[in-house]
């Protein structure tokens, strides 16, 4: 057994997972999202027996790092993430209908660490820059925070959903009857934003940290690090229009989506579109 | 308050709406500087956008836009937004900390949303006692006033958290001002004095020394103060070709002399993410040069005392020590890229045939001649490519992170607690009747709550 063929049964439990999910969603059978919650817990217990089995390779292989180096591990982590997230989520808050619209992110990322071309696989050993205690801290705070955002993204989307279903008078039989209420998922979204929120101010600050100890500047306005602090403003707006101007509902749904959809920018579109110091995360 | 709502232009900055404005308009300017590149040349933009694209570019500033009047003087109203939408909404929090929770009428509890009511036994007087000793004995410390009925008892918890969402806002101000400390900008053209804060660099080669750096933009040259020396450079590599290291080792030098660094040695290991700072200053690894001159050190064993002469050599030049009798040199040599991978030395004490033979670079050499026995060490010469920083307001800068971590953490999970208790009679009968509130994470404090009384209703059964 080595970590590859777990990264791959992961992928698998994901996909199975946001499957079941979703048919929770469509048959509203509780059945069904049991089996999508036991399928996230063992896909969630199989990426961390991989995560450890890869780590221990490394060290088998003489480089000896932990897997958070570069894309293919960030994915996986990212996944890993997003799945631990959701099941601690699931257990808290008792809405299982959610996983329908956060499983499939999991899925996602496992898949496209996997398939997608130009992701190498391969554990390289460190370049200098990345030789640092900080790239643990660094890289997990990031994700942690990447995570809660990728959830309430999809709450978001489910928000969306159970709202325009309302609007148009739908009964409890159609898709979004099993939704929880729009209080609920609002409440929810707002919490998860708080989480992430608190996460990436600490995975930027200990990126700028680290900054100065290999670069001398804290901070030079790289395009990743002003992604990565417009994805900032763009939260720190959110969180400020729901405490002062009292925003709920759609327009938070909708803010926790844009929010969502930077991360992934500040994540994917730096490293393939724009140039900077944090190439070394794009393959 | 309302008299300084009045004034117009401080209701501008304390609206909250600008700071919404404020944080999109961050946002989305912030983009334009990841799209086109910062820090070219001129005739690039004019290449990549046109010429029209590029005026525009020059004279918006786009080319270098973290730093230019606009957005820097965005940050400034950002700034003057957060301080004064702040000072605007302390004096309220003051008063919501500061208030008097004992005028509040015991009949309120009944409509509070978490409330309790529990009989006695017993006196008023011990009524009273009994749920002010429990109280505290859970470490709600109550303060009493008597009213119509009977006492009210009040305590509350983590006023101080109120002020949580302006601990971070202070903390960006600190880091605001953390990097306006550390900015060269700021040192030469405010304080007019460029070696407050730098950033620079020098290329410094083996063996030689340098007390100045060059400025990054202005080029200027700094003075250090002391000297660095950089003894020594090498890079090393991993098996599959990428580089595992860049290591210079330096020392300092004040007056010419070593000076003993944290570990107590004056040779200095500098490599990425272990840069060596001192008074101040910093040097990080940043870059090198390899050169084609060779630094050999030349060790005659049997002299006692090992006296060994360094010299720096070119490739098909010799060197004779006329002292010793012993001419050498370095007649070839094989790269890979820029980097010497080895070389031939020919050396000869002017007694039987020259050696001739191969050296691996930066490897040593023991060669047997007739006059005795000679180390030889032969090592392509690279400059090592140093970023020099000063830079006062980081510490400023890490403090407001530090604040600023801590801030969202009150601002998010902590909470103002309060509870009061009023012990009144009933049917001629002590009563008691518990109520709190929670500003934030109501939920958790309706726990608290609920634990506060079933404990309490523990311990009068005893």
């Amino acid at each position: 057994m080595n970590s590859s063929q777990l990264f791959g049964i992961t992928t698998l439990a994901f996909l199975l997972s946001s499957a079941f999910y979703i048919g929770l969603l469509i048959f509203k059978n509780k059945k069904i999202g049991l089996i999508g919650l036991c399928l996230a817990i063992f896909g969630a217990t199989t990426l961390t027996a991989a995560l450890g089995l890869r780590w221990y390779e490394s060290y088998q292989l003489g480089i000896g790092h932990a897997p958070l180096t570069n894309m293919y591990e960030s994915l996986v982590f990212f996944a890993w993430c997003i799945a631990l997230f959701y099941i601690f989520m699931e257990f808290k808050f008792k809405a299982p209908v959610m996983g329908a619209f956060v499983m499939p992110f999991a899925f996602t990322a496992m898949a496209y660490a996997s398939f997608a071309k130009g992701i190498s696989q391969q554990i390289k050993p460190l370049i200098p820059a990345l030789q640092s205690n900080w790239l643990i801290a660094h890289v997990m705070t990031c994700f942690i925070g990447y995570g809660a955002f990728a959830v309430a993204g999809g709450l978001g989307l489910m928000y969306l959903l159970k709202k325009s279903a309302v609007n148009r008078g739908l009964t409890e039989n159609s898709l979004a009857g099993g939704l929880p209420e729009l209080k609920v998922i609002d409440d929810l979204t707002h919490k998860t934003i708080i989480f992430g929120f608190m996460w990436l101010t600490a995975g930027i600050i200990t990126g700028a940290v680290w900054a100065n100890e290999a670069w001398g500047t804290y901070w030079s306005w790289d395009p990743k690090e002003t992604w990565s602090i417009i994805t900032w403003f763009v939260y720190a707006l959110t969180l400020h229009a729901r405490f002062t101007r009292g925003w709920s509902g759609s327009r938070i749904a909708w803010l926790a989506i844009i929010g969502f959809v930077s991360v992934i920018f500040t994540y994917f579109g730096v490293n393939f579109l724009l140039s900077g110091l944090h190439s070394y995360g794009s393959s | 308050m309302a008299t300084k709502s009045k004034n117009p232009v401080w209701a501008f900055f304390a609206s909250v709406k600008l700071a919404l404005f404020l944080l999109i308009l961050l946002a989305s300017t912030s983009i334009i500087g990841t799209v086109v590149q910062q820090n070219q040349p001129a005739e690039q933009y004019v290449q990549q956008y046109g010429e029209n694209m590029a005026n525009l570019i020059q004279v918006l500033s786009i080319d270098d836009m973290y730093n230019s009047w606009w957005f820097l003087a965005l940050l400034g109203i950002f700034s003057l937004n957060l301080i004064i939408c702040s000072l605007e909404r302390i004096p309220t929090v003051i008063r919501l900390v500061r208030k008097d929770n004992l005028t509040t009428n015991p009949e309120r509890l009944h409509k509070m949303r978490l409330h309790k009511s529990i009989r006695f036994n017993g006196s008023l007087a011990a009524a009273q006692q009994a749920v002010t000793d429990y109280l505290a004995g859970r470490g709600w410390k109550t303060e009493s006033r008597d009213k119509e009925n009977g006492p009210l008892l009040f305590s509350q918890k983590g006023g101080w958290t109120r002020f949580g969402v302006y601990i971070v806002h202070v903390s960006i101000l600190v880091i605001l001002l953390g990097a306006v400390i550390g900015s060269s900008t700021f040192a030469q053209k405010v304080l007019h004095k460029p070696d407050f804060a730098f950033k620079g660099s020098i290329m410094v080669p083996e063996s030689q020394e340098t007390d100045f750096i060059f400025a990054f933009q202005t080029g200027d040259k700094i003075d250090l103060g002391f000297t660095v020396r950089c003894n020594y450079f090498t890079i090393e590599y991993y098996d599959n070709g990428m580089p595992k290291t860049y290591l210079s080792k330096v020392t300092v030098l004040e007056n010419g002399k070593p000076v003993p660094l944290k570990n107590g040695k004056t040779v200095h290991y500098l490599e990425v993410n272990r840069p060596l700072t001192y008074k101040g200053i910093t040097f990080y690894q940043s870059s090198y040069q390899p050169y084609s001159d060779f630094l050999v050190s030349l060790t005659n064993t049997n002299s006692g005392e090992g006296h060994t002469h360094s010299s720096i050599i070119s490739a098909g030049k010799q060197i004779e020590l006329a002292d010793d009798n012993i001419t050498f040199g370095i007649i070839n040599q094989e790269t890979r890229g820029e980097a010497v991978q080895r070389v031939k030395i020919w050396f000869t004490d002017n007694q039987g045939d020259p050696s001739v033979f191969w050296l691996n670079n930066d490897q040593e050499a023991v060669i047997q001649r007739p006059s005795g026995e000679y180390t030889l060490r032969a090592k392509q010469l690279y400059a090592t490519g140093l970023q020099v920083t000063k830079d006062p307001g980081v510490w400023w800068v890490y403090t407001g992170c530090g604040m600023m971590l801590f801030g969202l953490f009150v601002a998010f999970f902590m909470s103002h607690r309060k509870i009061w208790a009023h012990v009144y009679e009933e049917d001629g009968q002590p009563a008691v009747i518990f109520a709190g509130s929670a500003n934030k994470n109501k939920v958790g404090f309706e726990n608290i709550f609920s634990a506060l009384i079933d404990g309490f209703k523990e311990s009068k059964k005893v």
